[in-house]
């Protein structure tokens, strides 16, 4: 039976952090020489803890699906970074990005880690600007800033609508000084497939080489996931279109928990769905709402285009119900109250699935040139997607699934269940509760990867510093590798008659409605049949064309979609145990007349912990209480 | 519309290769090039036949793991896109399309459109980065950069690596991905510290590499999906050239 001890350290929360670096143990420069490290994952989380460890002396390798791990997910990543500089001397402080954060996630995550990462942001800044990341700069030669949904200060460095390229490629820079240097190696075009757990401990993975099909095995002292979001789980999303949770999933099977699967982020400021083949949506930084207004027309099925529709015909919605913040208030709130317009008809486009982002008002204020500086690239990719040249009318946007604060549940120190198995950056579940806020998943990933993992793992592996090398030859190696082999040859061999992606955009549908941003418990259980009944369909009639041991991408989808079916049960699961409303988590049953959340922290004030049995409709919950000794859960509002 | 697209098919490293013509209707204006190829292998699948195999995954432009040959052009006949950002609206009903991997000798094909470019990981290795251990950073606002500067190192900054720029090169010279680096690290007082050393270093690895000589044709500027702009590799000229200057 497992207990959950999230191994928060003693002491006031803003000294928690120091204190445990001073205590934990450490791992002498000649012992981390001989220690392995295995890193999954490339991205913002994972290239820069790659690069740390390595710096640091261990050996370290590092597995990507991508050819490169310049290319993993958080190249995309759009507006910007947060960090409590307070150059705006707006009053900043970490305690406020602490408190933004807690009450952004709605009071669903643990104070101590979400402390830790507002205490190391401005490091993270440092960090990056020393690697070489061109930030906007002010006039004189400092660092520029601008502000997100949910805040009331300016905190977000940003270089213009591609910060997370510039982020992700200083940190694949490092990592490419560390392999030059013989400290990391890179074994890119892997797809990680199993976990290999040896006496209880994580000890290594099983890939397959995406170029030969080959499976091979890998062994260390420790193993890092850095394995990134699920969203993509709802087929449409603003993910590059590869992510995946299968390795969430394999260290869930091995006995790793997963932490909140349900906390799914539909992002507000998306471009709509535009046809039926479209693979992929694409993400307007929300760093648009500073500047850009939300409105519907006031009269439903208003057909009229958009700049014909005069000021006191528009409804600013946002503006209208949440004065406070207005057009910044968080994702959750601000995609819900696009859909409820939508649902009630007041949406515009051909489908009515979507609403105005308006420029017009900041272009008459400021001027073309500053909102060109601020958004071009932004404004150019929308014009090259739909045709909209956001300079002269509004753009288009409506939700769509963007990222996910579910994931492994990790302690204090980063480790999952499995001794030794650590998750970072968007695989875990550990700093952004019930919904996360703009620019602070780039500051975790770095956070994790750059300060937080090369601390906390030393912990770990003082005690590892006479174990020699990890043999790969062991029956945990031989089962692990039949086990991948296994379920890559049933899938080779049903050879049916649908491809993976049908049965994907299928379970996508079956989420996107009855586990979105709208969930009721009616609706999750037919979610339930009907993804088992899928799933069923899926392993009976899936054709997967090539061969096993080649470059086969449909076997690669395949695989992951198999993953998929499982994660999704988990999910719906999750959504239908949380009877209330939080953040992302909207259930209809519980809200009030207006029509806001409601939470119930009696009942719900955890973090919902899934653990695995063999089958998944029988995972067994573990809750973390959550304790809130320096923040009081108060209602919500952005009013 | 309908469209016949002649691919080039190759069953893996060692194996000749060919073109295979495909015939394709009911092509919507509204797709994607590479939802276009979805669509054809979705087909294929159905038929029984082995997909057309390609490389993507953001899908928005900014991961750089796309990059068709397509019609004679990277990215095909739109400027400043990548292949995952071409319409079909840019293509016609009738028409014959040629899609092919980049050519070069640096980039061996892998599968049908799958190359490897493993040797631009090789040429950061050798020196495009700034050598600075994690936590050994000063105040991010203790160097002031001129923010015309820092806007310069970012127009060299987004360079995705995806290689249009080598395939565009009657050469395949990797010089326009070379000087993004050079001039973005160049530009901040960060990266001047080792800016002799790094454009030695890179160069060197680009011509180890295999990748060929630059000789100004200019084509890779036209084909960039970012519109990275030649003076780029003007500047990397003046670098390499006051670093041979010691
Ligand atoms: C369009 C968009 C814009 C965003 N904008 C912002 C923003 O402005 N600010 C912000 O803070 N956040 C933003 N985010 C969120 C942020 O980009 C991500 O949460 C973050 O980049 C995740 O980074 P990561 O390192 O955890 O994972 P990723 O970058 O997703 O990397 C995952 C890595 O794991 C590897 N991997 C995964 N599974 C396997 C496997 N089985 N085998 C081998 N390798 C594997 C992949 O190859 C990859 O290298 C945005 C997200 C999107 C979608
Ligand atoms: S798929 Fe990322 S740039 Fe085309």
């Amino acid at each position: 039976m497992i207990k959950l001890d999230a191994k928060i350290p003693e002491g006031p929360l803003s000294e928690k952090w120091t204190k445990h670096q001073s205590s934990v143990k450490l791992v002498s420069p000649a012992n981390k020489k001989k220690l392995d490290i295995i890193v999954v994952g490339g991205g913002a989380a994972g290239a820069s803890a790659a690069a740390s460890l390595a710096e640091s002396g261990y050996n370290v390798k590092v597995y990507v699906f991508q050819d490169s791990s310049r290319r993993a997910h958080s190249i995309a990543s759009q507006g910007g970074i947060n960090a409590t500089k307070n150059y705006k001397n707006d009053a900043d402080s970490d305690y406020r990005l602490f408190y933004d954060m807690i009450k952004g996630g709605d009071f669903r995550s643990r104070e101590a880690n979400v402390y830790r990462i507002a205490e190391i942001s401005n490091k993270i800044i440092d960090q990056f600007v020393a690697q070489g990341v061109p930030f906007a700069r002010e006039y004189g030669g400092h660092l520029a800033n601008r502000s997100f949904g949910g805040v009331q200060v300016s905190r977000t460095f940003y270089a213009q609508g591609q910060t997370g390229q510039q982020c992700t490629l200083a940190a694949y820079q490092a990592l490419m000084r560390q392999v030059k240097a013989g400290k990391a190696k890179i074994f890119a075009r892997r797809d990680m497939l199993d976990l290999v757990v040896i006496d209880g401990r994580a000890r290594g993975i099983i890939t397959r080489n995406l170029i030969t099909g080959e499976i091979e095995r890998h062994s260390a002292h420790a193993v890092v996931f850095a394995t990134g979001g699920y969203g993509t789980i709802y087929y449409l999303s603003t993910l590059a279109i590869n992510s995946n949770g299968s390795a969430a999933m394999a260290a869930f099977r091995k006995g790793a928990l997963m932490a909140n699967p349900s906390m799914a982020q539909i992002h507000p400021t998306c471009i709509p769905v535009l046809n039926e083949y479209q693979s992929k949506l694409t993400l307007m930084s929300e760093s648009l709402r500073n500047d850009g207004r939300v409105w519907v027309p006031k009269q439903k099925g208003d057909k009229r285009p958009a700049n014909e529709i005069k000021e006191e015909e528009r409804d600013y919605y946002l503006e209208r119900k949440y004065p406070a913040f207005g057009n910044l208030v968080p994702r959750d709130v601000a995609s819900r109250a696009a859909k409820e317009r939508c649902d009630e008809g007041y949406g515009v486009g051909e489908t009515g699935l979507s609403v105005y982002l308006d420029f017009r008002d900041a272009i008459e204020n400021q001027g073309k040139d500053a909102i060109k500086s601020k958004y071009g690239t932004l404004f150019d990719l929308c014009e090259k997607v739909t045709g909209i040249n956001p300079y002269k009318e509004p753009m288009r946007i409506y939700p769509a699934s963007h990222y996910t604060m579910g994931g492994l549940w990790v302690d204090y120190n980063l480790m999952t269940t499995i001794p030794g198995l650590y998750a970072i950056g968007e695989a875990n579940f550990s700093d952004h509760g019930a919904n996360r806020l703009g620019a602070s998943s780039l500051m975790q990933c770095a956070g994790d990867g750059y300060f937080i993992l090369p601390v906390t793992i030393g912990d770990y592996l003082a005690d590892q510093i006479r174990i020699p090398k990890i043999p790969a030859d062991t029956p945990e190696f031989d089962e692990a590798e039949k086990a991948v082999k296994d379920k890559l040859n049933k899938l080779m061999s049903i050879k049916g008659t649908q491809s993976p992606t049908s049965f994907h955009k299928r379970l996508g549908h079956i989420l996107w409605t009855y586990s979105g941003m709208k969930r009721n418990e009616k609706g999750l259980k037919k979610a339930l049949e009907e993804i088992k009944e899928l799933q069923e369909e899926f392993w009976r009639d899936v054709r997967v064309a090539g061969e096993l041991y080649e470059l086969n991408h449909e076997l690669e989808k395949a695989n992951r979609i198999a993953d998929f079916f499982e994660l999704a049960q988990l999910i719906v699961l999750d959504a239908l145990n949380r009877k209330e409303s939080c953040g992302a988590h909207f259930r209809e049953e519980y809200q009030t007349e207006e029509g806001e959340p409601k939470r119930d922290d009696k009942n719900y004030s955890y973090v919902a912990a899934w653990e695995y049995t063999g089958d998944i409709l029988k995972s067994v919950l573990h809750k973390e209480e959550l304790i809130f000794e320096y923040v009081t859960p108060v209602k919500r509002s952005y009013k | 519309m309908n469209i016949t697209l002649k691919i080039w098919r190759q069953k893996n490293r060692d194996d000749k290769g060919k073109f295979v013509t495909y015939k394709l209707g009911d092509v919507s204006a509204e797709m994607t090039f590479l939802e276009m190829l979805d669509y054809l292998n979705e087909k294929l699948i159905r038929e029984g036949a082995d997909p057309v195999a390609f490389d993507s995954d953001c899908r928005e432009g900014i991961c750089g793991m796309c990059g068709l040959y397509i019609n004679g052009r990277p990215n095909g006949p739109r400027k400043g896109v990548t292949t995952c950002q071409l319409s079909m609206s840019a293509f016609k009903d009738g028409d014959t399309i040629t899609v092919e991997p980049w050519r070069a000798k640096a980039f061996p094909v892998i599968k049908d459109l799958v190359v490897d470019r493993t040797s631009f990981d090789k040429i950061i290795q050798a020196g495009g980065y700034i050598s600075v251990n994690t936590g050994a950073a000063p105040e991010a606002n203790a160097i002031p950069v001129k923010k015309e500067n820092a806007e310069r190192a970012f127009d060299a900054g987004i360079c995705i690596g995806c290689g249009s720029c080598v395939a565009a090169c009657t050469n395949a010279s990797a010089m326009l991905f070379v000087s993004a680096k050079v001039s973005q690290l160049a530009l901040l007082p960060q990266g001047r510290v080792e800016a002799k050393e790094r454009v030695r270093a890179m160069v060197q690895a680009m011509d180890e590499l295999g990748f060929g000589n630059c000789s100004n044709t200019g084509a890779c500027e036209v084909e960039c999906p970012k519109e990275i702009s030649l003076s780029h590799i003007a500047r990397l000229n003046r670098e390499y050239f006051t670093a041979g200057i010691t």
